[in-house]
């Protein structure tokens, strides 16, 4: 209790810069802690959104951009594949279920991508299947209908019955809309994945657009594949990447894991940044319980007249310089929630992925007791400082 | 039995040359508990430094300082701090309040290293000064003259059983000067502890009928005058 009163009083006798070394450690531990648990977070939300899909399959040509362009309706195809491989790979006995997809149009922005209804019946997550909520449904696949993605229909103000016309390219270019009408007769319920980002039309839809190549009008851009089993599932991608050059599977979490290992370099040179940040927070820490122990000398030397061992005094620096960095931790989560909010929204509206930015995390307990430890060495120096006073020398007032 | 007995107390300083220079030198010294004993000091004579070595803020070089039974020269530091809280009280010439605390936080922490804290005692012994409408005051809000006050109830938190004030009206103007020291006078009184002031201002020693010269017992200031 008296070592707490000490404390909490030099704390608001030097307030500006408890202040402003709080904040500065509060920066360090809310960086530290969203770098690492963005990353983390966004990997493990990457690998889960596969739409209930293991692999994909294209046109000869990147892996990543692959799954990029199928999955995330982040990149372009590297290109088409004769309508005779999908025919082709739903014999295969080590597929459970393949779905066609073809790109290539846009509605403002929003990617259109054709597909078969069995897309939707695939499950995107443990017993969870895409749900089209009443008055919806699925669009007739020979019709010129959409289903529309949760998110693409608040963003773009449409709802069932509605009418668009869908524009040429995966840019947004008002001079190249298509003069075909399609009619909205359903909108996905969220599913927290890529899939509420996209506007969902029949297979043939797209490939018969006007405006498109004919010669290709039966060419796919990727097939999505459901293995009977992962392992077989590896076997077959084997094969096909090696028995073949025009062909490319690509297995998606794999694929994405080793995307974001690309840019492990990345979050070691900004966890080394923010570490240096911690570090130079504490050295600020250590300076300005420093500076003011000069000042304080009379204080600790009448403490110590009143009856105060040495190691009370040491105590209560240690203790201040703790509460320092602990205060700084505890505004250092306000600045976590708030860079993990942004991190989220951000990921969600260009990848329609969603991390919860308050999920827990190990760095959520590691960084913050780190950061509090490095505050506490900090205080060692000026404690020892406070230790050493000489008490009889400083109770008479220095002018 | 003497509440406190000195015997040939000696302490040295060093000196910038790497010398040694005595300050006290003092065979004997006594008091008895409620006893209340003026110290005349002039500058120079190691008033301060004896006061100093009866709280075990410093250690003699030699000699014996035994203190309710407990010699403050044989006891390590932890042990000294330990007795300074529970059996003396320190009234400084500069008050030594802690300016970022109230009075009544002072006060009570000077307790809490004593006795424990105990507001009922702290706000009753700030009443006993007469500051009980001041008890949220920092002490840069008030004159000096109660500051002195404040800093008497501070030592007598702890009901010690001797307090050491070292010229403890030096501050004041006369009249604030013998009205706080009628009340270290009679606050001691009243709750039976022994005080040993030193002040070089007559007028204060003329109220003792216990005085003495630090001078005529200090033989290292005799040396010195020789």
């Amino acid at each position: 209790m008296t070592l707490w009163l000490i404390v909490r009083k030099s704390l608001r006798q030097h307030a500006l810069s408890t202040v402003i070394t709080s904040l500065s450690i509060a920066l360090a531990a809310g960086l530290l802690m969203s770098i690492i648990a963005v990353k983390d977070q966004s990997m493990h939300a990457f690998t889960n959104v596969t739409g209930g899909f293991h692999a994909v399959m294209g046109s000869r040509g990147s892996k990543l951009s692959l799954v990029l362009f199928s999955v995330f309706h982040m990149d372009k195809a590297p290109g088409t594949l004769p309508w005779k491989d999908f025919e082709d790979i739903q014999e295969n006995k080590r597929i459970k279920t393949a779905v066609p997809i073809v790109v290539g149009d846009n509605f403002k922005g929003f990617r259109i991508v054709g597909t078969t209804t069995d897309f939707f019946r695939v499950e995107y997550d443990e017993g969870r299947a895409h749900e089209i909520p009443s008055p919806g449904r699925l669009f007739n696949p020979n019709s010129q209908e959409a289903v529309i993605g949760s998110h693409a229909a608040r963003r773009l103000g449409l709802g069932i019955g509605d009418k668009f016309q869908p524009y040429h390219g995966l840019d947004y270019n008002p001079a190249e809309k298509h003069d075909t009408d399609y009619v909205v007769v359903g909108i996905l319920s969220p599913s927290n994945t890529p899939a509420d980002q996209v506007i969902w039309i029949p297979l043939k839809g797209l490939q018969n657009m006007p405006g498109h190549d004919s010669a290709k009008n039966t060419d796919v851009s990727a097939i999505l594949l459901e293995f009977t089993s992962l392992t077989l599932g590896a076997q077959f991608s084997d094969q096909v990447n090696k028995s073949t050059q025009t062909k490319t599977v690509a297995m998606i979490a794999p694929e994405v894991t080793s995307f974001f290992q690309r840019f492990e370099w990345l979050r070691i040179v900004l966890s080394v940044m923010a570490g240096l940040v911690a570090l130079v927070a504490a050295g600020g820490i250590l300076a300005s319980l420093h500076n003011t122990m000069n000042e304080r000398r009379r204080e600790i030397a009448i403490l110590r007249a009143l009856g105060a061992r040495r190691g009370t005094v040491f105590g209560a620096i240690i203790l201040e310089s703790t509460a320092i960095a602990a205060i700084g931790v505890l505004i250092g989560f306000l600045f976590y929630a708030g860079f993990m909010t942004t991190a989220a929204h951000y990921i969600a509206e260009m990848a329609g992925v969603v991390i919860n930015p308050l999920q827990p995390h190990p760095v959520l307990a590691a960084a913050p007791l780190s950061i509090i430890a490095l505050g506490a060495l900090a205080g060692i120096l000026p404690a020892l400082k406070a230790y050493r006073t000489d008490v009889a020398e400083n109770l008479i007032p220095q002018s | 039995m003497p509440l406190l007995e000195i015997k040939n107390l000696r302490k040295s300083y060093r000196t910038p040359d790497g010398g040694s220079q005595t300050v006290l030198d003092v065979p004997t010294l006594s008091l008895e508990p409620s006893q209340q004993v003026a110290l005349r000091g002039s500058s120079g004579t190691g008033k301060t430094t004896l006061l100093n070595c009866i709280a075990g803020i410093l250690t003699p070089d030699n000699g014996s300082i035994l203190l309710n039974d407990r010699d403050m020269a044989a006891l390590n530091e932890s042990e000294r701090d330990q007795v300074r809280a529970e059996n003396t009280g320190f009234i400084f010439q500069t008050f030594n309040l802690l300016q970022g605390y109230t009075c009544l936080e002072n006060v009570l922490l000077g307790m809490n290293f004593g006795r424990g804290p105990d507001k009922d005692l702290a706000e009753k012994l700030l009443r006993r000064v007469g500051l009980e409408d001041r008890l949220r005051y920092r002490p840069s809000q008030l004159s000096v003259g109660q500051q002195q006050r404040v800093a008497v109830a501070r030592a007598l938190a702890n009901q010690p059983k001797l307090v050491l004030a070292d010229e403890p009206t030096g501050n004041l103007d006369p009249r604030n000067a013998q009205e706080v020291l009628k009340l270290i006078r009679e606050i001691c009184g009243e709750n039976e502890a022994a005080l040993l002031l030193v002040s070089h201002d007559q007028s204060v020693l003329d109220q003792f009928d216990d005085s003495l010269n630090l001078a005529d017992l200090n033989r290292a200031v005799q040396r010195e005058a020789a």
